[in-house]
């Protein structure tokens, strides 16, 4: 809106601006205060006594923790490859069928979407109560592997329509089998969509935690499971220290994640 | 051929969710039905007492201050949401990609860690009461912790930039040429925000709404760590009865009445966009 000058104007953008700015503000709060503090040498959140890397030291003394960091990343490999193999198949058949199964299908991959943490929780608690399945790490990976795939759908199927169909018809012209017209034609071009879903399913993994307090077993602590159960009996600053080398790795997820998205906008 | 192709294709994704996602929703709602015995198994037959403890007076207290709760979380972020959007929308595009970054970075860090944070921030002894008390805002008695504004504020943090990506997409599209019309023809600028910009925007509006009011409403972690042990929200009860008392037909009940609450009003917004769809053809 660069090219209107209505001095008027100009009174909605320095507000709006005003708001931007004043809510990111707002949304960095608590992760620099946490940054910070994971530096300060005090025991307690509130007084800054100086600069310290004893609360990383401590952290990477405790084996417990990089256990939970261990159970987390293996239940996030998992559940985010077979969430993205599932959630290529359901867009592909959402993309290409437009029969009734379909409308039920999109439904049933659409709510998992609009249904609250806790619901889905209880929901597979449950199923697993009622099959008789013993909580463990394995029934993290189901559950995990549950709500991941619509996500995955999603982004999938939205690169998907924005395939020209005429390079479909184009190689289809040239003799290509069905078999190589996927193979060398569509999974190429969706290659972008399905990392991308693929990173977000991982990520979405490692950061649940409400889900996973309900289905996960005794002595199968996943990391946010250990850290709510940390914090909750006394938020040791160690868990100041961890965070911010959470925040760290997830910031670089995200750098690659965009870098990805970026490259498939110039494709 | 092509019939077993599509259920070739469908049967992975489609027969996983309905084993792990439809049928399991199933036994949850028909175990509200149920009874529950003192060793944590329900009783046989069926029975109407779980659905009738959501009649009593400390649920109905519980399910309002679920509602006002996320209520008023919802209508924040969306005041928060839109000029935020609209600011975005009127930047250059290259500048437009990097603020929705900087939204998302913090998103992206342990949603978990996030909440834990706020307790440094909001801590007895931390800057931002020392400043309030400083400016004479609060007395220095005044709690900042476990009582149910601290659990607003941090709902309102942790879901508004839910709202903003439904406003950011629809705010992008809309043509500002509309606002300089309106206004070369002597509307005053609020009165164009008034008139022209929100009634384009409303569809997004709900939208927005709706991906606030459902995060909300489940909410369990934050009125678990900010919350006081009088302010709990529906996602709390449902909880303990399940980890704690290991009710589960109770569990079960509330789990319904938490559904009705995101049901009734994403039910209203779909309709009222049907019949909107329908006026326009």
């Amino acid at each position: 809106m660069a090219h209107l000058s209505n001095q008027e104007v100009q009174l909605v953008r320095i507000f709006s601006r005003w708001i931007f700015y004043t809510s990111l503000l707002f949304l960095y709060l608590p992760v620099v205060v946490l940054t910070v503090s994971s530096f300060n040498a005090s025991r307690f959140s509130g007084a800054w006594e100086g600069f310290s890397f004893s609360w990383y030291q401590k952290l990477f003394n405790e084996p417990t923790i990089w256990h939970a960091l261990a159970n987390s990343l293996l239940v996030a490999t998992y559940s985010s490859l077979l969430a993205t193999l599932l959630g290529l198949t359901s867009a592909l058949a959402i993309h290409t069928y437009s029969s009734r199964l379909q409308k039920f299908h999109l439904g049933l991959l659409l709510t998992p979407l609009v249904m609250p943490d806790i619901l889905m929780g209880i929901c597979l608690l449950f199923l697993f109560i009622s099959i008789s399945l013993k909580l463990s790490l394995f029934t993290v990976f189901l559950a995990h592997t549950t709500f991941s795939i619509s996500y995955v759908t999603m982004i999938i199927k939205t690169r998907l329509e924005t395939i020209d169909p005429t390079i479909l018809e184009a190689a289809r012209d040239l003799g290509a089998s069905s078999f190589s017209l996927f193979w060398k034609v569509v999974l190429p071009i969706l290659s972008p969509a399905i990392i991308a879903g693929w990173l977000l399913a991982f990520t979405l993994s490692l950061d649940d935690f409400v889900i996973t307090f309900f289905v996960v077993g005794p002595g199968a602590t996943t990391l946010p499971v250990y850290i709510y159960s940390m914090m909750k009996f006394g938020a040791p600053p160690m868990i100041n220290a961890l965070s911010t080398l959470i925040l760290l790795f997830t910031a670089l997820i995200t750098i690659v994640y965009y870098r990805i998205i970026e490259g498939k906008q110039i494709s | 051929m092509r019939r077993f192709r599509e259920w070739l294709l469908t049967l992975p994704s489609f027969g996983w969710l309905l084993f792990f996602f439809f049928i399991p929703a199933c036994i949850v709602y028909t175990f509200a039905f149920k009874q529950a015995d003192i060793t944590g198994t329900t009783l046989p037959g069926w029975s109407f007492n779980s659905i009738l403890t959501l009649f009593e007076k400390q649920t109905l207290v519980l399910a309002w201050r679920t509602v006002w709760l996320c209520g008023i979380t919802t209508l924040i972020s969306i005041f928060i949401a839109i000029p935020m959007s609209l600011h975005m929308a009127l930047s250059p595009p290259a500048l437009q990609r990097k603020l929705l970054l900087l939204i998302m970075i913090p998103l992206w860090s342990s949603f978990i860690v996030r909440i834990f944070a706020w307790k440094i921030v909001l801590h007895p002894e931390g800057f931002v009461k020392g400043a309030l008390v400083y400016f004479g805002l609060i007395e220095k008695s005044t709690p900042l912790l476990y009582n149910d504004l601290a659990i607003l504020a941090v709902m309102v943090y942790s879901y508004f930039p839910f709202a903003i990506l439904p406003l950011y997409s629809a705010a992008s599209k809309f043509d500002f040429h509309l606002f300089e019309a309106a206004m070369d023809l002597g509307a005053t600028w609020q009165r164009t925000f008034f008139t022209v910009y929100l009634p384009v925007m409303f569809p997004a509006i709900l939208t927005a709404g709706l991906m606030v009011l459902i995060p909300a409403a489940g909410a369990y972690v934050i009125p678990e760590i900010v919350g006081g042990s009088g302010s709990e929200m529906l996602g709390n009860i449902i909880a303990r009865r399940v980890l704690l008392n290991r009710n589960l037909p109770e569990a079960s009940a509330f789990s319904l009445l938490l559904s009705a609450l995101i049901f009734v009003p994403a039910v209203m917004i779909s309709r009222w966009r049907t019949s909107q769809i329908k006026r326009y053809n």
